[in-house]
């Protein structure tokens, strides 16, 4: 109780000495940006480094065959695209896409100073070289790799696995490098976060050692994008696993599960960590009466398999080896779902080995693999995308069609993180990221946790796509957060800062559109509540604002991804 | 697909004015299915309708689960060993109503009431770890990292139709790992409350109703209709957003939310519960059960005793005892303890011994769940663990006569219900999926 009235304290200190701030210079404050000319001016391009650099020829050549496939698919389907969104949409959803919230109004004023054909790409390359992209999408990949289980706290540290994940992501480690890591390092998991891959699985009802099942449901379904955890148990009786190879294709069997998971067998608890010792598989195959031995061997792509190192190593060379395409289309498959809220192939991670295949797989995970594995690249690519700026409205019907077919941007339910964070960001107009004041990023990470409990983890199940609920309704029309945020705390929330820095209304209803839904008002809709914040004494405007952002945040524009 | 113009009922179950007077429960299943938009279940559903038709028997209507959090110790609250290698030295039997049945003296009041609770002493699991066990309690599976699979309460909120305002599946003083629709769907998860002393949570507006009112006339009326403009035409029935605020709405103003309120209660009723969080939230789960909630999970967390074991599960079991005694009680006393099936469990027990530190850790080879009303053959006790039991024997499972697992608990549960188990329902991305595979607990049936 006592560190939360602290908190509180300090968030309202920190608040008036913003806002004195803030009042000495009241105009070109808002447009103020890290990273770009403090001045308010827009900064030229030669102002913010790496966008020329980060799209060469060979980049510029990829998007336009990228574009090429999506717009023969559409003819072919006899499908219309929708028109391009307008730039603030696109941002809204690569904001919501790499740092997992909404843009605040700082950076809306920034990306709007800047020149229109250089908007897009100095947007993602601001959003790739902030931290937050590191936090959120490290969460993400940490929950295909680990899932979201605490787990063990003495022989697996989730936190400091994701950090581990969070600076690898920032300095864009060529992807195989990472997955390699993750496959075969040895060592201590405080010292070594990698291996807490291995040591997640431990489980403490069975014998305190790595899972070799577990791990090699895990490595399917997250480096192959193959989802043969039936395998386990009995032969392939749906006939929905292939392997072998295109000319000869193969039912899944047990065997290939088990030979898979005969490559973690050797992993061991030691008093140095994970190590690689002499530990022999043991399986009963259903059927048999008694145990056999299994030794490792890969389920398809025997060609590229190499055999020396330790078997882990051997196993991370075979996943990342560049012959292995599963490796490739199982993480586009993933960036794209991170981006769209949807991926290419449902479910992310149940592709399958000999196609058929969407339009774009294969050539994003040709891209990926010539690149070298650079995930900020593949990045680049899918968000300057043809369906990537398709508007998500259009002057035809739209149909489950187009949204499948990517012709329109197919709506998607916002992460309940994701959620949190833009209602809190929408709340203070200046953006809320590595730069803002500790206390002020710890208040918003209390917030968000608790708000993400109450309105429903997803939990591993990460591209899940449901309807709205009645709990999570009641938590935004009258949880706390939403009170708390949309209040006028003096100094803290946005509604009193918009009531204090301007008197005039239809700048504060425009305002307060673009800081909660990322564009301005229609006619109808600035008309409408200009009026009501007419129809109030300017001393109850305060009141009049804060009904105004509670009704933007309930609407189905906010919730959705659009 | 049989679908019904019905506009009196949304897909979340909940109806919007009484008309179950003229209409079977088959058209209003069908209705309920046809407006959720999603047609994998709509044969189920039809089928589920019919069999319910052809079987009027009466059958149990709803579930209580006393969630002990942290795993609760067998030997000082079901199990006791007194004596043994493995017990603490103040640790008692003390006889109960059930003759033959022993249970320890830290449970006095619940002793009385062993006539009504049945339970199986010798649950096992493979999972040791506090959030696996607990999914594999709370759903009767073990994680399985590509699918959630649904909690009790969800399933039979998803299994059986019901005219209430208020969520269906209520969990108070929830745990980290609240009960979950999974792969039914978030509309299944439990409505998350809190101690029933304080405000319920989310459903007061935090404006006077003149505002909340203009508020909402805004929201409908200026800004979702510029949102839906040139927009998919299935657009709410896709978002499900304006239906959901509806329904909110219709929550937020029910009289059936008095039922969380346990203020009202007479002085001696609330004092018989226990003056405790847990207390108030058994009394508040019958009140719900009696407004027609499906199923209330009450939490009592602190049961996760590594060390000082003895003086630890000692304070639990004061809060326990008395609530626990008291809801068999007044579930009797309101004629509802037939209908309701209570269980009580946590995701594993503890160490057969006692570690350095007083305390006893995780041991799912072997663990008390107790089980009562419902159905349930009060009285009766299932399976036996072994005073000699030993952690660090390799076959841990000998000291366990008649193991039973935790599928079993969850097919005798949705048996009693009138629930098929055995029935497969295809999950979103079209995998086939039993309710449930264990096999029903026969000894527990009562007749």
């Amino acid at each position: 109780m006592w560190a939360r009235n602290l908190l509180f304290l300090a968030v309202c200190g920190i608040g008036i000495l913003w806002t004195v701030g803030t009042l000495s210079q009241p105009a070109s404050r808002f447009v103020y940006f890290s990273g770009a000319s403090p001045s308010g001016k827009p900064a030229r391009s030669e102002g913010l480094p790496g966008t020329r650099r980060h799209r060469d020829q060979s980049w510029q050549h990829a998007l336009a065959q990228l574009d090429a496939q999506f717009r023969e698919a559409w003819a072919a389907a006899g499908l219309t695209p929708a028109p391009r969104a307008d730039d603030l949409t696109i941002a809204r959803r690569l904001s919501l896409a790499l740092v997992g919230t909404i843009p605040s109004l700082e950076e809306i004023r920034a990306l709007e100073a800047w020149p229109e054909d250089e908007r897009l790409p100095r947007w993602v390359d601001h959003l790739l070289a902030d931290r937050r992209y590191a936090e959120y999408w490290s969460e993400r990949l940490a929950r295909a790799y680990v899932g979201s289980e605490q787990g063990n706290i003495v022989l697996f540290r989730r936190r400091r696995f994701r950090l581990w994940l969070a600076d690898a992501l920032a300095k864009n480690m060529p992807y195989d490098e990472l997955v390699r890591h993750l496959l075969a390092d040895e060592g201590v998991w405080t010292g070594q976060p990698a291996v807490n891959f291995i040591t997640a699985t431990i489980n403490p009802a069975g014998g305190n050692e790595p899972d070799p099942v577990r791990l090699a449901g895990r490595t399917a379904r997250a480096f192959l994008g193959m989802r043969i955890d039936c395998l386990q148990c009995h032969d392939d009786k749906l006939g929905t696993i292939e392997l072998g190879t295109a000319d000869d294709p193969q039912g899944g069997t047990q065997a290939h599960f088990h030979e898979l998971a005969a490559f973690f067998a050797s992993a061991q608890i030691s008093l140095v960590g994970v190590r690689d010792g002499q530990r022999p598989y043991l399986v009963k195959y259903q059927g048999d009466a008694q145990e056999r031995k299994v030794a490792p061997r890969v389920p398809f792509g025997k060609e590229f398999f190499e055999g020396h190192g330790t078997r882990r190593a051997q196993l991370a060379r075979w996943v990342t080896h560049p012959q292995n395409r599963a490796f490739a289309r199982a993480t586009v498959n993933r960036v794209w779902a991170l981006l769209f809220g949807r991926p290419l192939v449902e479910p992310v991670d149940d592709i399958p080995l000999h196609g058929p295949w969407p339009v774009g797989l294969e050539f994003l995970a040709d891209e990926f693999v010539r690149s070298g594995y650079d995930l900020a690249r593949l990045i680049r690519l899918i968000a300057a995308s043809a369906p990537m700026l398709r508007d998500s409205r259009a002057d035809f019907p739209i149909t489950q069609e187009h949204e499948a077919a990517w012709a329109v941007f197919p709506l998607s339910r916002l992460r309940p993180e994701q959620m949190a964070a833009a209602l809190v960001q929408a709340s203070w107009l200046k953006t809320i990221d590595g730069q803002a004041h500790v206390l002020q990023r710890l208040a918003m990470a209390g917030q968000i946790d608790q708000f993400v409990c109450r309105y429903g983890d997803l939990g591993d199940d990460e591209s899940s796509d449901q309807a709205s609920t009645i709990p999570q309704r009641l938590l935004l029309m009258n949880g706390e957060l939403v009170k708390e945020r949309t209040r006028p705390q003096p100094l803290v929330t946005a509604t009193s800062r918009l009531a204090m820095l301007s008197r005039d209304p239809p700048r504060q209803v425009e305002t307060a559109y673009l800081a909660v839904l990322t564009r301005r008002p229609t006619p109808t809709e600035k008309a409408h509540f200009v009026t009501r914040l007419f129809d109030v004494s300017p001393r109850q405007r305060g009141q009049a604002l804060e009904d105004l952002y509670w009704t933007l945040v309930n609407s189905t524009e906010f919730s959705w991804n659009h | 697909m049989m679908r019904s113009a019905l506009p009196s009922r949304r897909d979340d179950g909940i109806a919007m004015c009484d008309l179950k007077a003229h209409l079977s429960r088959r058209s209003l299943l069908a209705a309920a299915v046809g407006l959720s938009g999603i047609p994998w279940l709509t044969t189920l559903a039809e089928r589920l309708a019919m069999a319910e038709e052809a079987r009027p028997r009466r059958r149990p209507r709803s579930l209580i689960i006393l969630w002990m959090s942290g795993g609760p110790s067998q030997l000082e609250t079901f199990d006791p060993h007194p004596g043994s290698r493995g017990a603490h030295a103040s640790t008692r039997a003390i006889p109960t109503a059930a003759r033959q049945v022993q249970i320890a003296d830290t449970l006095p009041q619940v002793a009385e009431e062993m006539a009504s609770i049945a339970l199986v002493r010798s649950v096992v699991s493979k999972e040791g770890d506090h959030e696996r066990a607990a999914y594999n309690l709370k759903t009767g599976f073990r994680p399985d990292p590509t699918l959630v699979h649904p909690s009790l309460g969800a399933i039979l909120c998803h299994q059986l139709s019901d005219d209430v305002e208020i969520p269906r599946h209520i969990s108070i003083l929830p745990d980290p790992f609240p009960p979950r629709g999974g792969y039914l769907g978030g509309k299944y998860d439990a409505f998350q409350t809190f101690d029933p002393a304080q405000p319920i949570p989310d459903v007061r507006p935090p404006v006077d109703v003149r505002r909340a009112a203009r508020r909402l006339d805004d929201l409908l009326t200026i800004v979702e209709p510029a949102f839906a403009q040139r927009r998919r035409a299935d657009l709410t029935q896709r978002t499900l957003h304006t239906t959901s605020i509806d329904a909110a709405r219709r929550m937020m103003s029910s009289e059936q939310l008095k039922a969380l309120d346990v203020s009202a209660a007479p002085q001696s009723l609330r004092a018989a519960f226990g003056d405790t969080p847990f207390g108030r939230g058994c009394l508040a789960a019958v009140q719900l059960i009696e407004v027609g909630v499906r199923c209330v999970e009450v939490n009592l967390t602190g049961w996760d005793t590594h060390a000082n074991n003895e003086t630890l599960v000692r304070e639990r079991c004061q809060i326990l005892d008395p609530a626990f005694a008291s809801l068999i009680r007044e579930l009797k006393a309101r004629d509802l303890l037939d209908t309701t099936l209570v269980l009580w469990a946590g995701e594993f027990g503890r160490t057969p011994r006692v570690n350095p530190a007083g305390g006893r850790d995780h041991w799912p080879h072997g663990f008390t769940v107790a089980l009562a009303g419902g159905g349930i053959a009060g009285g009766r006790v299932v399976g036996e663990t072994s005073p000699e039991a030993d952690p660090q024997a390799t076959d841990k499972l000998r000291f366990v006569r008649d193991p039973r697992n935790v599928e079993d608990l969850h097919a005798t549960i949705l048996h009693l219900m009138g629930v098929d188990f055995r029935q497969e329902l295809r999950t979103p991305i079209g995998r086939p999926m039993v309710l449930s595979e264990g096999t029903v607990i026969q000894e527990l049936l009562a007749s």
